[in-house]
């Protein structure tokens, strides 16, 4: 804990000026907490408005950023002013691109194999499925944001129209889980060429705004036309899905009394994770065969810089419009499996917050990373669980960790967003082809 | 006629409101060219501290009400202030050379923290606090009993918010930080060259910024006598609409815009449908970017490569 004052080099480094730093940074929180943590307000029975005083938090907290900021600052001299490029040496960066190659593959199997390992365990089978839709989730953000560098702030809003589809076809038509999935895929790809449209003439921040400005009316409508959607009581009674026309239930011509075994609520639990599996590695390859074709080209392409692009001929506007349907639809197919999954929607589940989720997904993944987003879903969805105890603490947690990300690793954690084509190295022109007057 | 003169002095009073809060928007854009998605989260902080500022005050057995209202002001101003301080440090600064959409998510992340923030110290439920300033004028009164109120405090709101404009266009016109805004605004390198502290004034447009959303905060807090964690998201994106229909850089056209969204809503909302007053904001700002993305009073965007 002791610097030695004395024999560092640089004179700004000494502990004085450490004690200063941490001393100033303390009072600083000091003046930011004081009414916010050391008065609490509560409204009582009459309505009156009492407080109390906690300044043994106030106090405490105040003491946490002092420590905090002494091993910050101390973290920052012995490792250096380095970038966090330089943290992991290219050894390991090499070493960790070749695990690379093998984590995908296994991590499949593994997914696989999850009913069959924790067949008795109904949380952790519940878990991994809410993890697959978020997976899914990403992938098709992915497509929007990652691959195409458009920042899509409502993609919960498709996801909220596939919802909806599946729920309101199903229960008000009766039509079967397998009608209804593309139906809401079409739908929301229907709706996201309907967002595209406008938006394609504003980039960056203002197309943020934008699409979050029509998540937030999809969601408003959705509350308001109570005739059509059932406002904020939502639609329950979706039915369960069906192994292609064969109930997963209790009764005679189910599933398990046709093949002469004994039933299970466990089975439907398998049954949705592997559709959720299905659908995610759908989601995947059609996005990897995506990026080999001409208009996933044109979407990086459009992501590194959209003025080059026209100015090669590429068409921005059918390439934006393709690249929010497709991500719609990805994110109508999850919202159709998420009503089947729940059986009950309302439009709480389709807030802001949910939006940011996925986004913070595909930013932490590495936008454009197919495994990075995998793994993103799985640390963030994984850490929330561990939150649950703390309902109110993972949202801050969450907004914190998503600053702190952006400061150390904005390119993401795990991946990359490197074009899939570019020149591997500059081609030596001999000078006697450059000349003057030869062109 | 009565009912709708009635809706105008209330739509300005809202509109003076959500002008307040789009400044600070309108002059983050203009100098770091980011959308401070936790602006209108700030607004909320100034509505707490003003909220138990005025707590502790009363409990002190103050009474007079100019002097408290006074206290309250300057507290909340200048503890929001800190708050936008320490925000620009901790997720912005570091991030003014990355890449285009960091400061964007960061500042998303940050909007988390603060409401989630003052969910976890303040608690969930709305805190109300009885009526201030009572009374107002009539000024007509119909036959048929319709009468046109103008209250004091809505008096009071749009007073100060003319005060503090008149104040704030002097600071932007006239002084040394407001000439070294604007000229980080219009090149931060060449600005810097010619020795203006580029990362003190940056700092000093969040601080000024969340001072008047802190204003902005307690006028709220007086007009609707109430406060909750998460009125911050709504209010933001309103006021980033005014900011956006005033031309986004532009300090009259963000007043003029959260005017115009103030008087939308309000008139929305008294000859059309409460319920959908936030899509008719909302709509406004889509069509807005589509068809006037430079808006009312700005500059039109040079694209460069």
């Amino acid at each position: 804990m002791t610097a030695p004052s004395t024999h560092t080099a640089k004179p700004a480094t000494g502990i004085s000026a450490l004690l200063k730093t941490a001393f100033v940074n303390a009072l600083i929180a000091l003046v930011l907490f004081s009414l916010m943590v050391g008065i609490r307000t509560e409204a009582g029975s009459d309505g009156q408005l009492t407080y109390w005083t906690r300044f043994g938090e106030l106090a405490s907290l105040v003491v946490a950023v002092f420590g905090g900021s002494i091993v910050i600052e101390l973290l920052r001299q012995w490792i250096g002013p380095t970038g966090a490029e330089k943290l992991v040496p290219p050894a390991v960066q090499s070493g960790v691109s070749l695990l690379g190659r093998y984590v995908a593959p296994a991590l499949l199997i593994f997914t696989v194999l999850v009913p069959v390992i924790f067949y008795n365990q109904r949380y952790i089978l519940d878990l991994a499925i809410l993890v697959l839709t978020y997976v899914m989730l990403g992938w098709g953000l992915n497509v929007v944001v990652g691959l195409a560098g458009l920042l899509d702030l409502g993609y919960v809003a498709f996801y909220a129209v596939g919802a909806y589809s599946y729920g309101l076809l199903a229960t008000n038509f009766g039509w079967s889980f397998w009608i209804c999935l593309p139906l809401a895929g079409i739908l929301a790809a229907f709706w996201g060429v309907l967002l595209g449209f406008p938006v394609l003439r504003l980039r960056g921040d203002y197309l943020a705004i934008v699409t979050l400005a029509f998540g937030e009316i999809i969601r408003l409508v959705i509350i308001n036309w109570q005739d059509l959607t059932g406002g904020p009581n939502g639609v329950s009674g979706i039915p369960r899905p069906s192994f292609f026309g064969i109930p997963l239930d209790n009764s005679d011509d189910g599933l398990a009394a046709r093949l002469g075994i004994e039933y299970s609520a466990t089975h439907r639990i398998v049954f949705l994770f592997y559709l959720i599996l299905a659908l995610a590695l759908l989601t995947n390859w059609v996005t990897i065969r995506l990026r080999r074709l001409p208009i996933g080209r044109a979407w990086e392409a459009l992501r590194e810089d959209e003025v080059a692009c026209r100015a090669l001929g590429i068409n921005t506007t059918t390439t934006k419009l393709t690249a929010f349907a497709t991500g719609a639809m990805f994110g109508g197919f999850a919202g159709a499996f998420f009503a089947t999954r729940q059986g009950f929607i309302s439009p709480e589940s389709f807030t802001f917050q949910e939006s940011a989720l996925v986004l913070a997904i595909v930013v932490l993944g590495g936008m454009g990373s197919q495994l990075g987003v995998a793994l993103a879903a799985l640390a963030m969805i994984g850490g929330f669980e561990l939150f649950r105890g703390l309902e109110n603490y993972r949202m801050l947690v969450f907004g914190m960790s998503m600053v702190l990300i952006m400061i150390w690793r904005p390119r993401g954690l795990v991946g990359h967003r490197a074009p899939t084509v570019y020149l591997t190295k500059a081609k030596a022109i001999s000078s006697d082809l450059v000349k003057e007057g030869h062109g | 006629m009565d009912y709708f003169a009635q809706q105008l002095i209330n739509g300005l009073v809202l509109g003076s409101i959500y002008g307040l809060i789009a400044i600070g928007y309108t002059m983050v854009y203009g100098i770091v060219g980011m959308i401070n998605f936790a602006h209108g989260d700030v607004f909320m902080i100034g509505g707490f501290i003003a909220l138990i500022t005025f707590l502790i005050l009363i409990s002190f057995g103050l009474t007079a009400i100019p002097l408290i209202l006074l206290v309250v002001l300057l507290v909340s101003m200048a503890i929001t202030a800190l708050y936008g301080w320490t925000i620009e440090r901790i997720a912005y600064r570091p991030l003014r050379h990355s890449f285009r959409l960091a400061p964007m998510l960061s500042a998303i992340g940050m909007s988390f923290v603060l409401t989630n923030y003052s969910q976890v110290a303040q608690g969930a439920r709305v805190k109300p606090i009885p009526p201030f300033i009572t009374g107002g004028y009539t000024l007509h009164e119909s036959p048929d009993g319709f009468v046109i109120q103008l209250s004091n405090i809505q008096i009071m709101v749009v007073v100060t918010t003319i005060v503090l404009l008149a104040i704030f266009t002097w600071l932007v016109s006239s002084t040394r930080l407001g000439r070294d805004m604007r000229a980080c605004e219009q090149d931060q390198t060449m600005a810097a060259l010619l020795g203006v502290n580029v990362d003190r004034t940056i700092s000093m447009t969040f601080v000024i910024g969340a001072a008047l959303a802190a204003v902005a905060g307690l006028m709220y807090l007086l007009y609707y006598g109430l406060v909750d964690f998460f009125m911050g998201f709504v209010a933001g994106i309103k006021a980033f609409t005014a900011a956006v229909l005033g031309g986004i850089g532009s300090l009259p056209g963000a007043m003029l815009g959260g005017l115009a969204i103030g008087l939308i809503e309000t008139f929305w909302s008294a000859y059309f449908s409460v319920e959908y007053k936030d899509v008719a904001a909302f709509s406004i700002l889509i069509v807005v970017l589509i068809f006037m993305p430079t808006g009312l009073l700005g500059r039109p965007e040079v694209e460069k490569v």
